[in-house]
């Protein structure tokens, strides 16, 4: 007696689809679950067999083999048990086999039977429908999940339930679609609440406006961290794409909030400075994304970047680069998308003295030349925009008015518009001034090209036809100083 | 690389005259010979200096250079390199004299500043090449520099200071000692202030070296800078600040400064440091 169902399984953001047979022979009793389940995936055994009892269902006394095909992917985690327990069921004939046709399943079972979400349920479903599947089994709570890949939900609290719907007792079990957000959307963080701090906050806005990585420098306690959270909220919102696209991230990372599945925020990822490498651009045997993958289309923002690992900040560099990272693993490559957007703070010495009036800096010629190896020319050419943001005097923070989030975003996403609807011209004297800052300053090849990008989106936000040199003074403002490099 | 012995012709003048001339000096570089006996100022100070240390001494290492005088320097880290740089920015003259063999790379850190020197200039010592950098050398190494000077610039500097024995070498064979004024409370200035306490000239702008020397300072020329520019000049000039203070203290708002200090920055009126702006001539 054999049972087939589907079911599916991660490898990086992508589903494959998995048969999980079940056959029921002569002989001793027992169960023994083949084709590279990981530990997770073996004990599925004990909490199918007390979830199909707790379910008041019946344990087949005969040998039962299951077998995950193919047989020579890596299987893991628990989203196999309810796949498994209902091709038990289904070969030992509690309901009809020809029922399941049309259904995938994934979902974890407790040992009183009820059905527990899992990661991944975007992902998989998105595969069932590829696969030509209308249905999906699944926990309630990751119904809405499912419902997003076009798919139906057979929204399932207890096997039981499921039981009875294929036996054809009830309906197709749902939940009630929820509304994304019945529960408030959290509130951005307005940049009202900074004070001060001009240059830092037209900074902001041109990375918003350019999409350009941004570094700020400058001693500690000067509103750095503070700044960068406020990037989401002058972000244009995302698009129903992106958000399809970050929610399936999330969804594999098991970080979606629950009642809310659709990812509709920019995401902001803050990751301490002790992360690794694979903390930071994914891996693990999975492998599973990284900060730069559920930053995408978002922010990633490193606070203390010179106290990071070293290989950790290089491995930034290809996502950087290219908008993906990529995995290697024995049994594939996994892909990831990494589109993110940059910004870091740093001190600008190891003591935090320099560009503070009120201290001197402490730090040894020694101390401070390993300070500025830690970033490599590489690294720091990836920021068109840095700042030094010194230690504001008193007198600066007296109650000027600030501006409100909402304004700076309706500046921003007109701009992107007009970025978008053709490249501008540049001036002749725009030029000039370039090669002339290439003379006199300390500013490479390189730093031209990031300073004329960043020009660009200068004029985008001054409604200009073409870039000017007052642009180009300006771009030139945010180029990174001598004293940052080794 | 070139050894020049106190006997040879080509033994600058200057040095030969002092008290005790080393027997023997080792050249490297792409400079004339000839340079070691042009007219020189040496521009010195503490390592460890201050943003406005540093910016003074590549202000006056640009200038003195600009009027076709040959910067003389230890190639410290601090003051000393920035008066090389100085004069390099300009495409000036300078000469480095070490403390150690010319072949070794000391500091580390001014190798890339050392190899510029040489591509028009010079790098000189008086021990042989292979010795290495000892603290008992650098007091030596100082009359050297004070020797082939006509006048020491002493830009910042501590109560024992490596750059207050050069100043002494320079009284004692009768060459200018001029010293940079700081701020009374710091102990960067100490040893200036004790300096100019004892009678050196004070140095308020390039122009009272040329002074002193006989040379006609150049015309000033005015740099025509924007109206927004020329005010936000007057703010720096008032005190080294940053960006921020500047928009809380002029009209303008935070693109428009930074239009104009850039346009500061590339006149040469104003450099950055650490995101403080600080003028950079006195003019």
């Amino acid at each position: 007696m054999l049972a087939r169902a589907v079911t599916h399984a991660l490898v990086g953001l992508d589903a494959r689809r998995v048969e999980v047979e079940a056959h029921l022979q002569n002989g001793l009793p027992g169960l023994a679950i083949v084709g590279l389940a990981d530990r997770a995936c073996q004990e599925a055994k004990h909490r199918v067999r007390s979830g199909i009892a707790s379910a008041q269902l019946e344990w087949p006394s005969r040998r039962i083999t299951v077998n995950l095909a193919p047989a020579g992917l890596r299987k893991e985690g628990s989203g196999f048990d309810l796949p498994i327990a209902l091709a038990i069921l289904a070969a030992s004939g509690q309901f009809p086999l020809e029922r399941l046709a049309g259904h995938a399943a994934i979902g974890e079972l407790g040992l009183d039977g009820r059905i527990r979400p899992v990661r991944g349920v975007l992902a998989a479903a998105e595969g069932a429908r590829h696969a030509g599947f209308g249905r999906i089994v699944c926990a309630a709570e990751s119904a809405g999940e499912a419902a997003l890949a076009g798919v139906d939900p057979v929204a399932g609290r207890h096997l039981a339930e499921v039981v009875s719907y294929f036996r054809g007792e009830i309906d197709a079990p749902s939940v009630e679609p929820s509304a994304n957000g019945s529960g408030p959307e959290e509130d951005d963080l307005d940049l009202a609440d900074v004070r001060g701090q001009d240059r830092a906050r037209r900074a902001l806005e041109l990375a918003a406006t350019g999409g350009h990585n941004l570094l700020f420098a400058g001693p500690p306690g000067t509103g750095k961290s503070m700044l960068a959270r406020r990037l989401p909220g002058i972000l244009p919102p995302l698009t129903p794409e992106e958000a399809l696209e970050v929610t399936r991230i999330y969804s594999v990372a098991g970080l979606l909030s629950p009642g809310r599945p659709l990812v509709r925020r920019r995401p902001f990822r803050m990751p301490h400075q002790s992360a690794s490498v694979a903390a930071v651009v994914g891996g693990g045997p999975g492998p599973r994304p990284g900060e730069a993958t559920l930053a995408h289309h978002g922010v990633l923002f490193l606070d203390e970047l010179a106290e990071f690992q070293r290989p950790a900040l290089e491995a930034l560099r290809q996502p950087l680069e290219d908008g993906f990272v990529g995995i290697a693993r024995a049994e594939g490559r996994a892909v990831f998308p990494a589109r993110f957007q940059l910004v870091a703070a740093m001190n600008m010495c190891p003591c935090g003295g320099r560009g503070d009036p009120a201290t001197e800096c402490a730090c040894s010629a020694q101390k401070l030349a390993a300070f500025r190896e830690k970033l490599s020319r590489a690294l720091l050419d990836r920021f068109d925009l840095v700042v030094a943001v010194p230690r504001p005097r008193a007198v600066e923070l007296s109650g000027r008015e600030v501006e409100e989030s909402r304004p700076v975003r309706a500046r921003v996403v007109a701009a992107r518009e007009r970025i978008r609807a053709g490249p501008l011209s540049r001036s002749p004297g725009a030029t000039e001034l370039l090669d002339r800052a290439v003379e006199r300053l300390p500013l490479s090849g390189r730093g031209r090209a990031r300073v004329a990008r960043v020009a660009k989106t200068i004029a985008a936000l001054a409604e200009s036809d073409a870039v000017t040199e007052e642009h180009v003074a300006e771009g030139l403002a945010y180029r990174s100083p001598r004293e940052l490099s080794a | 690389m070139i050894e020049l012995g106190r006997a040879d012709d080509r033994f600058p003048p200057r040095l030969r005259a002092i008290f005790d001339p080393p027997r023997a000096l080792y050249v490297r570089g792409a400079g004339e010979l000839e340079l070691l006996g042009r007219r020189a100022v040496a521009v010195v100070g503490a390592r460890s200096c201050s943003p406005y240390g540093a910016q003074v001494a590549r202000m006056v290492g640009r200038e003195l250079a600009a009027v076709g005088l040959v910067v003389v320097s230890g190639l410290a880290r601090g003051v000393d390199g920035e008066a090389h740089r100085g004069a390099l920015d300009v495409g000036g003259l300078t000469v480095a004299v070490l403390g150690c063999g010319i072949d070794r790379e000391y500091p580390a850190s001014n190798a890339q500043l050392s190899r510029r020197i040489e591509e028009k200039g010079l790098v000189v010592s008086e021990y042989e090449p292979g010795v290495g950098p000892a603290p008992w050398r650098f007091p030596a190494r100082n009359r050297i520099i004070a020797g082939l000077s006509e006048a020491v610039v002493v830009v910042e500097a501590r109560e024992r200071s490596g750059a207050l024995i050069t100043a002494d070498f320079a009284l004692e064979e009768g060459r200018e000692v001029l010293a940079v004024p700081g701020e009374i409370t710091s102990s960067l200035s100490s040893g200036t202030n004790a300096l100019l306490k004892l009678g050196a000239a004070p140095l308020t702008a390039t122009a009272d070296v040329l002074d002193l020397l006989g040379i006609d300072p150049p015309a000033a020329l005015d740099a025509t800078v924007s109206e927004a520019a020329a005010q936000v000049l007057a703010l720096v000039r008032d005190s080294a600040c940053g960006a921020d203070e500047l928009t809380a203290r002029s009209v303008l708002d935070a693109g428009a400064l930074s239009v104009a200090l850039t346009e500061l920055e590339l006149a040469g009126l104003v450099a950055a440091t650490d995101g403080v702006y600080r003028a950079v001539t006195t003019r």
